[in-house]
């Protein structure tokens, strides 16, 4: 298969960019429900609308009522959202909820309100404030017909809105995944922004009850679960990441474009032309690295794992490099809250940390190839 | 099966019959790789027997026509050819500027008689070519390259001096920008002109260089009298193809970013980063930028081959291949420590590692230096202005 995009993916392409650049604009989503504070940090039409364009489908089988597409696809949709900051629960709730109940008989309870728009998920995998999944301290154990959770949980994207929340915690059997409703008993929500004006949650389960059907998949075979959610999350992350280094690039180039010092163009000047010019080489390698790792998802390729870890952490280095050439170049007013570029940055800082940062990643690779 | 899954079961089965063993080994050295020529110096039978069979089948070319030579396979096709062959790490049966150079700019700008017999010769692996750019005074500014060709009716009249030909002391033709026109602005006075290295008049020395090795020389033109049929394209008009044929160098050069057959250099220095967490770090993400590299040159091909590559991309692949492969020679000297600054001892193979990592050198400086490159992105891709 040919790495770049085939014509029904550019097809797609073109649809998200325009219904993003328009729907999803900065004005319209990020600084609107920044501004009046709401609880969501989330416009729920929006996600609607998600809904009614065939978006949330994309990664649900046709049996199911969804499109049946793929990785691509899904990420071809978060470069736009990338490109945007238009905030949603695209990532947590129609990529990476969606991959973790696949197969399994969940499916027939969640799907139809993902594919509807109207279901939120949520994802309660980090117990620290970095990222280690392979560490999973919470327990779950046996009670009644199902069982009983205790522990605390944070950085749950999206956990106040949402309506399940996907929790990794330790059965006697091993590594479990629970789809849990929002109005189970002993559970506390503490919502609290981040950076970017998201809304993220700790949670802490103080022996929360859930029953034998709550169990994503087998008993004890959540390792399974966990890395396929994993997977769809990191390469939908590193896919938002490189719209959100090239929205910044654009945004800077232009800007190199525009702006007059010592009587000529600051994009004249050789000191930032080669410093943009490193940018770009970095971006599309970056966008290259994230096609890649996606294509090989969906062909169900063993080496997928490996090349989602570089996705995610070439992307991230790429975005990171992007927004901080972003802000200097821009002088004074990268600072400003008036001005996009640093709100860029702040996304980036947020998406950088989910699902595992680039020395994470980088860990991860050396790990894969036994060094 | 498609089409394309019966191709690749086909070519798999022609290669396992036909790729003698020998030719599966990772190449020990620069001294294994098989150039051809007029005087081809063949290292084993198995390397000749390599070269000839992959020729017959018009695989040396797998993409070029098949009436000069080539293979006619499609994109898709040859991207198989290519992948079947790293399967079994099949050697490159046939290293050359000709077809890496060379012959897409003949395709290009030849016309039918230069393009039957240089391609086909090419293709064959009869003649070496080597490459007349630089000048002692015309380096990252190559247009205003001085080596004078003058039309003397039935022949043209070469003189000046060539630099960092790659080569040149075992190359049996020249392709070479010589000025055709001293008075026209600096671009426009250059054309493309091919000739026999054996002709009287062509000299070459040797450089020594930092590695101690000496692949590139100097090549004097004394009163070189060369035919008057093989210049390429039109007089005055050779810096297109000039910059035609940069981009498949740069494509060519950009490949030594993809760092060989291993999958990953910490698996390579493996046992040498066990007690060195920070060097385990480094080398991790380099490994990280070399697995994004490779799926970058890996769309870059796919989509050249389509036709959707932006025409300055080569520079932007050379420019991160070449910074690549730098920052990898440093990574294996540092893993090798004092081991890896042994210069002569048969124990280092004779300083097989740091004069590697002082090769390297010259891969942002060869084909126009990474500064070059950036200056061309930032122009042509980022259009910025006045660059």
């Amino acid at each position: 298969m040919p790495l770049y995009l085939t014509d029904d993916q550019a097809m797609l392409r073109d649809t998200a960019r325009s219904f993003m650049a328009g729907e999803g604009a900065i004005a319209k989503q990020l600084r609107h429900w920044r501004d009046t504070n709401l609880e969501d940090g989330f416009g729920r039409d929006l996600w609607k609308q998600f809904a009614e364009m065939g978006f949330t489908g994309i990664l649900i089988g046709e049996a199911d009522g969804g499109l049946g597409l793929g990785h691509v696809e899904a990420g071809i949709v978060l470069e736009e959202i990338g490109r945007n900051l238009t905030p949603s629960p695209f990532l947590t709730s129609a990529v990476a909820f969606v991959e973790a109940l696949k197969g399994t008989a969940l499916r027939e309870r969640w799907y139809p309100g993902v594919l509807s728009g109207d279901t939120v998920a949520a994802l309660a995998i980090d117990e620290g404030a970095k990222h280690r999944p392979e560490a999973i301290a919470m327990r779950a154990e046996r009670s009644g017909n199902g069982f009983s959770l205790s522990g605390a949980k944070q950085f749950v994207v999206h956990g106040v809105s949402a309506d399940v929340t996907l929790v990794a915690a330790n059965t006697d059997e091993g590594l479990t995944l629970f789809a849990v409703a929002k109005d189970a008993g002993g559970l506390d929500v503490e919502g609290v922004r981040l950076a970017d004006s998201s809304i993220g949650a700790r949670m802490t389960f103080d022996s929360v009850e859930v029953d034998a059907d709550a169990v994503v998949g087998e008993v004890g075979g959540g390792e399974a679960v966990l890395s396929r959610m994993l997977n769809a999350g990191r390469a939908g992350a590193a896919a938002e990441l490189v719209g959100i280094g090239v929205a910044s690039m654009d945004m800077t180039v232009g800007y190199l474009k525009q702006r007059k010092q010592f009587g000529r163009l600051i994009g004249e000047f050789q000191a930032l032309q080669f410093r943009a010019a490193h940018l770009y080489s970095e971006l599309e390698i970056a966008r290259a690295a994230t096609l890649k790792a996606q294509q090989l998802l969906d062909e169900g390729n063993p080496d997928a794992e490996a090349m989602v870890s570089v996705a995610k952490a070439k992307a991230g280095r790429a975005s990171q490099l992007a927004v901080q050439e972003g802000v200097q170049m821009h002088g004074g007013i990268g600072m400003t809250d008036e001005y996009d570029i640093g709100l860029y940055m702040k996304r980036d800082r947020v998406l950088n940390e989910l699902f595992g940062d680039p020395a994470y990643h980088a860990d991860k690779l050396a790990r894969i190839h036994g060094y | 099966m498609t089409d394309l899954d019966a191709f690749r079961s086909e070519t798999r089965a022609w290669l396992e019959a036909n790729c003698p063993a020998e030719m599966r080994e990772p190449m020990r050295d620069e001294s294994d790789a098989c150039w051809g020529g007029r005087n081809p110096a063949f290292k084993s039978a198995a390397q000749k027997q390599w070269m000839d069979v992959m020729a017959q089948r018009g695989w040396t070319v797998p993409d070029w026509p098949t009436e000069y030579g080539g293979g006619g396979l499609s994109p898709a096709e040859t991207k198989i050819v290519k992948q079947e062959m790293a399967r079994i790490g099949a050697r490159n049966p046939l290293m050359s500027f000709g077809i890496s150079m060379l012959g897409p700019a003949l395709l290009k700008y030849g016309n039918e008689e230069q393009k039957t017999l240089y391609l086909t010769q090419i293709a064959k692996g009869e003649i070496r070519w080597c490459q007349g750019y630089s000048e002692p005074g015309a380096g990252s500014d190559l247009a205003s390259l001085q080596t004078k060709c003058e039309d003397k009716g039935d022949h043209w009249l070469v003189n000046g001096q060539k630099v960092w030909t790659s080569y040149a002391d075992k190359a049996d033709w020249i392709f070479c920008l010589v000025r055709t026109d001293s008075k026209a602005p600096k671009h426009q006075g250059i054309s493309f002109l091919l000739f026999d290295m054996a002709s009287p008049g062509v000299s070459t020395r040797p450089i020594l260089l930092i590695s101690g090795n000496s692949p590139f020389c100097e090549t004097f033109f004394d009163d070189v009298k060369v035919p008057k049929d093989q210049l390429v394209g039109e007089a005055g008009k050779g810096w297109d193809v000039a910059k035609y044929l940069l981009g498949h160098e740069r494509e060519m050069i950009s490949g030594m970013g993809l760092g060989g057959q291993g999958e990953s250099l910490g698996a390579a220095l493996g046992h040498a980063l066990a007690d060195d967490p920070v060097l385990r770090a480094d080398v991790a993400r380099f490994d990280v930028d070399q697995m994004a590299f490779r799926a970058m040159s890996e769309r870059f091909i796919d989509e050249l081959k389509a036709g959707q590559a932006h025409p300055a991309l080569p520079s932007m692949m050379k420019y991160a291949g070449t910074e690549l492969n730098k920052a990898r020679h440093e990574l294996v000297m540092a893993a090798g420590g004092s081991n890896a600054l042994e210069w002569e001892s048969d124990r280092s193979k004779k300083g097989k590692a740091p004069r590697e990592w002082l090769r390297t050198k010259a891969n942002s400086i060869e084909g126009g230096t990474s500064e070059i490159q950036l200056g061309i992105i930032a122009k042509r891709i980022l259009e910025l202005p006045g660059a």
